[in-house]
């Protein structure tokens, strides 16, 4: 009895200290991860606070070496480019997905869709931008905020493909052999049922691209590349936060370098905001 | 099969299915009475889940299943080619073993099948969902959740949920496949209940694999082995005096 109850401690301390390594290493390595994410947020803030003012968000560039000025241009440019990226990218996106999930499935197309969207995931966003390049910028013989919104919706579509794809395959097919059952026609059942169920997840999946392509910059400088003026024409050259961070960290004077520190500060605020916005809408959503 | 005078709703005569290359019911005869509750009863795997999805034409959501054999409902053979699924699914209602609440309010659970039968008003809807609520006994335990999340209610909830769903939107024929397998039994009594008040406006056929249950709900049993029927014959006469030596052994427990 007494050796038994010897061995049963031993067993339970031996998985009392596996426990708590697992628990100890699985700790850490989140602690690793958000330390760096904490590192840039801190180094952004703190660096980039002291360029946001009213003239940063409300005055076009000042030139070259003068000081002062701000990036309105380039903010209108970012939300432009990112809203025209989105309207083109999401909706298709999101058909794809439900061609996937819902009626490809298996067949030979929808693995082909699914290979080549994987593919497209990975290929490197300055491909991308080259690509457009040599579709729209040439062609057309000039950069243009399109030619920039195509590009980031290229980038966006295989991401909002597959989580789709991904969130819809979530809900169980029983759930639409159930609406089936009742006599319903399969894009009522897709519409009415399915995406009412992945609603949450397709949401947090568009956003994360959204946010993915609001940082993008090597693309657009292939596609809308930049301007130091006002903007509001589609076919015309156009500013954005992220280039522009490229052009000022990159440049000579120190101005630009508080400016540059200002834009990803912004353009940080502005992913954030999107993030919380979209979980905030769920949430409201799915406690009615 | 004695008393001719109950019609029958619907005649399935060498009924075979295949899951792909795969055989799951063979050559299968039975005849399903009108307005009474039919038992299919048997071992795992036999087939009861798959005998259930021909009825309303389930398997055909999957390419690979194929049927042979005929199922008459009303006069007309369901397995032909041009049958309308939607039709016959509207017509053929089914519960499923665990239950599917949509992800949407208690409400609009219901309301979603009677939409599809064209009910718009927004007054005959909620007319039509109370009533629906009430036959499956489920009103006064949820009429002011009516708006909270299917998903939010106990499994029993969800089951008789599933089953006002199915009856809301007046069907003729229920499928019901165990229905009660993941319930505890206080729920299990008050659907065994609204079984039995079904039969008065419904043909409804259960699978079970609870003996007790098939005999207390069930005019007609069916008893299934490996893809086949062994025995139908009234409930009274398969339990107390089986012809079959396997169905004695299966209800009293000796085996499945
Ligand atoms: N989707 C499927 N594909 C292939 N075989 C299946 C499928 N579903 C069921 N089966 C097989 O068909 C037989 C009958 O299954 P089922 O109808 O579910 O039995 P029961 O409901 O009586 O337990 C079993 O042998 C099972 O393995
Ligand atoms: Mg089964």
């Amino acid at each position: 009895m007494n050796s038994d109850n010897k061995k049963c401690n031993f067993h339970y301390s031996a998985r009392r200290a596996v426990n708590f390594a697992a628990l100890g290493a699985s700790l850490l390595s989140a602690l690793f991860g958000i330390f760096f994410l904490f590192w840039i947020l801190k180094d952004v803030v703190v660096s980039g606070f002291p360029a946001i003012n009213a003239a940063f968000f409300t005055e076009l560039p000042s030139p070259p070496g003068v000081e002062g000025g701000g990036l309105a241009n380039a903010l209108l440019g970012t939300l432009m480019i990112t809203v025209i990226a989105t309207v083109i990218g999401v909706p298709s996106g999101i058909l794809a997905g439900t061609y996937l999930s819902e009626y490809g499935r298996k067949s030979r197309f929808a693995f082909a869709v699914r290979f080549l969207s994987d593919i497209l995931v990975s290929a490197p966003s300055i491909v991308v931008g080259v690509f457009v390049y040599a579709i729209l910028v040439k062609p057309f013989k000039g950069f243009s905020a399109i030619a920039g919104a195509v590009s980031l919706a290229i980038i966006m579509l295989p991401v909002v493909v597959r989580t789709a794809e991904e969130m819809l395959k979530l809900v169980p097919d029983s759930t639409r052999e159930a609406a089936l059952a009742l006599g319903a026609p399969h894009w009522k059942v897709t519409v009415h049922i399915v995406y009412r169920g992945a609603l949450r997840g397709i949401i947090t999946g568009v956003m994360l691209a959204v946010a993915r392509v609001s940082g993008e910059t090597a693309p657009l400088l292939f596609t809308s590349f930049n301007n130091s003026f006002w903007n509001f024409k589609l076919t015309e050259p156009t500013a954005t936060l992220t280039v522009s961070i490229f052009n000022y960290a990159m440049g000579p004077y120190e101005d630009w370098h508080q400016k540059a520190w200002g834009a990803a500060l912004l353009i940080t605020v502005l992913v954030l905001s999107i993030t919380i916005i979209s979980r905030l809408i769920v949430r409201g959503r799915t406690q009615q | 099969m004695n008393n001719n005078h109950e019609k029958n709703k619907i005649i399935i005569s060498g009924l075979s299915f295949f899951y792909g290359a795969k055989q799951a019911l063979r050559n299968i005869n039975l005849d399903i009475k009108e307005n009474e509750v039919t038992a299919l009863i048997g071992p795992s795997g036999c087939g009861k889940t798959t005998f259930l999805r021909c009825l309303n034409r389930m398997h055909d959501l999957y390419p690979e299943s194929r049927y042979e054999g005929e199922i008459v409902l009303d006069g007309k053979n369901i397995l032909e080619k041009d049958i309308d699924l939607i039709k016959l699914r509207s017509k053929v209602g089914m519960v499923f073993q665990k239950p599917t609440p949509f992800p949407m309010s208690v409400f609009d659970n219901i309301a979603f099948g009677l939409k599809l039968n064209g009910i718009k008003n927004r007054a005959e809807l909620s007319a039509r969902v109370e009533k629906a609520l009430r036959d499956s006994a489920l009103w006064d335990e949820i009429k002011d959740r009516l708006n909270e999340s299917a998903l939010s209610l106990s499994g029993g909830q969800q089951q008789r949920l599933c089953i006002a769903r199915a009856v809301a939107v007046e069907p003729e024929v229920i499928l019901m496949d165990e229905p009660c397998s993941a319930l505890d039994p206080m729920a299990t009594a008050k659907i065994e209940d609204l079984m039995t008040d079904l039969k008065k406006s419904y043909t409804v056929v259960i699978v079970t694999h609870n003996m007790q249950q098939a005999a207390r709900v069930s005019e007609y049993t069916d008893f299934f082995m490996m893809g086949e029927t062994l025995e139908f014959d009234r409930t009274q006469k398969i339990f107390t005096a089986p012809s079959n030596k396997m169905t004695e052994n299966y209800i009293t427990g000796r085996f499945g």
